[in-house]
C-alpha cells in the first residue's frame, strides 16, 4: 500500500486539524481534498459509484440477462428502470453492469501505470538516446485515436473484455510516462538527488524509493482522470457495438439505446446517467487531488 | 533561422506518419488468420486470395512486405473495400466534408463561446463567477458525447420539436441554393453544439489558467499602474499573449474532435466518416477500418504541424529559441 494512502487514513481518522504547512498537506491528500466543495462531491459521486459496484449487486437479485418483464415496459413499481426490448430488467443492468466497467478501466489503469511509470522513470533519469526513443513513441501514439485503434483492434481480433482492456491499457500509459518524465527532469537536480546518489543508492532504490514519493502524488490525478477516460471510452465502444456481448457492463447497455430512441428513453437515460456521475466523480476527485497539491 | 525551423518541423512529420503505417502493418500481421482475410474479407475464392496475396506483397518476405505495404500506403492506395467494391481511398474521401463540415462548426462554436468565458472567469479567480463557470466546464467535460447528444434529440428534436432529429438534409427535398444551405444548417445546429460541448469544456479551462498566468505577469501590472481600463487590460494586453497555448491545445484536440464526431455521427445519423467507421465495423470491412485510421491519424499529424507553424509565426521565441 502507498504511504500516501495510509496517511490519508489518519488524517480521516483527526479530521480536526489546523491548517497544515504545505510539506505536510502534501502528505495528507484526503483531508486536502476533503476541505474542497468539489473534493467532496467527487468523493461522494464515487462512493456512489462504488456502492452500485460492489453493495447494489448483493440487493438486486435479478439476472441482468433474464426476461423477467414485458418488452420495452417504461418505469413501473417493478421495473424501477423499466425494461430494454427483449424484457430484460434495466435496473439490474445498471447495477450489475457496474463492476464490469469499474473493472475494465481499473486493469486499464493497471497496464497503464505500471509501463507509464517504468518507462517514464527510465527515459527522465537516464536521458540520452532512450529518452529520444521514448519521446518520439510518446508523440506516436498521442496523434493516433484512442478510439479508431481500439475499434481497429477489434475488428481484427474479435470483441471481448481482455482485448477492450490490453488496446486502452497499451495506448493510455504514454500520458502517464510524459507526466512521470516531466516530473522525474523536474527533481533531478534537487539536493536530495544529489544526496542518494552520493551515499551510493543504486537507481532503482532512486527510482523507487526517492523518486516515486515525489512523482505519486501527481500520479493519483493522472489515475483519476484516466478511470474517467476509460470509463468515456468503454462507453463509447458499447455505443458503436463494440462491446463483448457476453460480458454485461455499461457500454453494453448504451449499445441497446440508439435503436429505441424514439420509443423508450429509459434506455438512453438510466445507463447514460450512471456513466456520467461515475466520470464527473472520478473528474471532480482528480481536480481536488491536483487542487490540493497546489495546482489549478 | 525560421526557414529552418519550417523545414525541421516538416521533417518531423515522416517518422510519426511511418510510426503510423507500421503500427497499422503490425496490427494486420498480429491478428489471427491469415492477413489476406484482414484485406480481402472472408468471401473470396482461392484466386481472389492468390491476386490480393500478389498485390499486397504477402507472398514475400516480412521486410519486404512492410516496404511494398508502405510504398502503397504513401501513393495513396489504401486497398480495396470489399463491401462497397471501389477504393478505400474513394469511400473515405467522399466522407471527409460532411465530417470536416460538423467539425470545423463544433470548434467555431466552442472557442466563440468558451473563450469569453475563460476571460471572464480568469478577470477574478476563485469568485463566484469562476467557480460556476469552471464547474459548468468540468460538467461537461464529463458528460458521455452520445449521451449528450440522445438527451439533445430526446428534448430539442422528440419533445420540443425544435431541430430535425436525423441526417444533414430533409429527406426528399429538392431544396437548392440558399434554401439548401439553411436545410443543412438546421440540421448540423445540434449535432455540433453536442460536438462542441466536450472542446468547450477543455477551451474554457485553458483561455481561464492561461490568463490568470498573464494577468499575474509584470507588464500587466506596469498597465495597470500607468492607468490603462481594466478592459483595455484584459482585452489588449493579457489576452493576445493568453492566447498562445489556447491555439496550441485547440490544434492538437483534433484526434480528439474526429473521434467524438465518430460518436454524434452515429447519434444523429450525419453522413461522415463516422458513419463509415459504424457501416465498416458492422461488416467487418477491415480496409476501410484501416484506412480510416491510417487517414485520421495522418490528419492529426498535419494540423498538429500546421498549428506549430502558426504558433512559430505569432510567438518569435519558438522558432528562434
Amino acid at each position: 500500500m502507498p504511504p500516501s494512502t495510509l496517511a490519508s487514513v489518519s488524517a480521516e481518522l483527526a479530521p480536526a486539524r489546523a491548517v497544515p504547512s504545505p510539506a505536510l498537506q502534501r502528505r495528507l491528500p484526503f483531508a486536502a481534498v476533503m476541505r474542497q466543495p468539489s473534493g467532496k462531491l467527487g468523493v461522494g459521486l464515487v462512493a456512489i459509484t462504488l456502492a452500485n459496484a460492489l453493495v447494489a449487486p448483493l440487493v438486486v437479485h435479478t439476472d441482468p440477462f433474464a426476461l423477467t418483464g414485458p418488452p420495452l415496459s417504461p418505469p413501473t413499481f417493478a421495473h424501477t428502470l423499466g425494461t430494454d426490448a427483449l424484457g430484460r430488467d434495466l435496473l439490474s443492468g445498471v447495477v450489475h453492469g457496474a463492476g464490469m466497467s469499474l473493472l475494465i478501466a481499473v486493469g486499464v489503469a493497471a497496464i497503464a501505470l505500471a509501463c507509464g511509470t517504468s518507462i517514464g522513470l527510465v527515459a527522465g533519469y537516464r536521458g540520452g538516446w532512450i529518452d529520444d526513443a521514448v519521446s518520439r513513441v510518446m508523440e506516436l501514439f498521442q496523434v493516433m485515436p484512442r478510439l479508431f485503434l481500439v475499434a481497429v483492434v477489434i475488428a481484427l481480433f474479435g470483441t471481448g473484455v481482455d482485448r477492450v482492456v490490453l488496446a486502452l491499457g497499451f495506448t493510455s500509459w504514454p500520458v502517464l510516462a510524459r507526466v512521470v518524465r516531466g516530473e522525474v527532469l523536474a527533481t533531478r537536480d534537487a539536493g536530495f538527488m544529489e544526496a542518494a546518489e552520493a551515499l551510493g543508492a543504486s537507481p532503482v532504490y532512486i527510482a523507487w524509493r526517492v523518486l516515486m514519493p515525489n512523482i505519486l502524488p501527481t500520479l493519483m490525478v493522472m489515475v483519476g482522470l484516466l478511470f474517467g477516460q476509460v470509463l468515456l471510452i468503454e462507453a463509447s465502444l458499447g455505443f458503436l457495438g463494440l462491446g463483448d456481448p457476453n460480458a454485461l457492463s455499461w457500454g453494453l447497455l448504451v449499445g441497446e439505446s440508439q435503436g429505441f430512441l424514439r420509443v423508450a428513453w429509459w434506455l438512453a437515460v438510466f445507463p447514460g446517467l450512471a456513466i456520467t456521475i461515475a466520470i464527473l466523480g472520478f473528474n471532480l476527485l482528480a481536480d481536488a487531488l491536483s487542487a490540493a497539491l497546489g495546482g489549478r | 533561422m525560421t526557414r529552418w525551423y519550417v523545414l525541421r518541423r516538416l521533417l518531423q512529420v515522416v517518422p510519426t506518419v511511418l510510426g503510423i503505417v507500421l503500427v497499422a502493418f503490425t496490427l494486420i500481421h498480429l491478428a489471427p488468420g491469415d492477413p489476406v482475410l484482414a484485406l480481402a474479407g472472408e468471401n473470396g475464392d482461392a484466386a481472389y486470395y492468390a491476386f490480393m496475396r500478389h498485390r499486397f506483397g504477402l507472398d514475400q518476405s516480412l521486410p519486404r512486405q512492410l516496404a511494398t505495404f508502405l510504398a502503397r500506403v504513401v501513393t495513396g492506395d489504401l486497398g480495396h473495400s470489399y463491401v462497397q467494391g471501389r477504393s478505400t481511398l474513394a469511400v473515405i474521401a467522399e466522407r471527409i466534408p460532411a465530417t470536416a463540415l460538423l467539425g470545423c462548426a463544433a470548434l467555431f462554436m466552442a472557442a466563440v463561446i468558451s473563450i469569453p468565458l475563460g476571460v471572464i472567469a480568469a478577470r477574478r479567480a476563485d469568485h463566484v463567477r469562476d467557480v460556476s463557470i469552471s464547474a459548468l466546464a468540468l460538467a461537461l467535460f464529463s458528460t458521455p458525447t452520445f449521451w449528450l447528444g440522445q438527451m439533445a434529440i430526446l428534448i430539442f428534436a422528440l419533445a420540443l420539436r425544435l431541430f430535425p432529429v436525423q441526417g444533414m438534409t430533409t429527406a426528399a427535398s429538392d431544396a437548392v441554393g440558399m434554401q439548401h444551405v439553411l436545410d443543412v444548417a438546421k440540421h448540423l445546429a445540434l449535432p455540433a453544439a453536442v460536438l462542441a460541448a466536450q472542446e468547450l469544456a477543455v477551451l474554457i479551462r485553458l483561455t481561464r489558467n492561461s490568463m490568470i498566468d498573464e494577468l499575474a505577469r509584470d507588464h500587466i501590472r506596469t498597465a495597470r499602474a500607468k492607468g490603462v481600463g481594466e478592459l483595455a487590460v484584459l482585452v489588449r494586453h493579457a489576452f493576445p499573449r493568453a492566447l498562445l497555448p489556447v491555439i496550441t491545445v485547440a490544434g492538437s484536440r483534433l484526434g480528439h474532435v474526429i473521434a467524438g464526431a465518430a460518436v454524434v455521427e452515429v447519434v444523429f445519423g450525419w453522413p461522415g466518416m463516422g458513419q463509415l467507421l459504424l457501416t465498416a465495423l458492422q461488416t467487418r470491412d477491415a480496409p476501410v477500418l484501416l484506412g480510416l485510421f491510417i487517414v485520421v491519424s495522418s490528419s492529426v499529424v498535419v494540423v498538429n504541424v500546421i498549428t506549430d507553424l502558426i504558433h512559430a509565426a505569432i510567438d518569435p521565441r519558438i522558432r528562434l529559441g
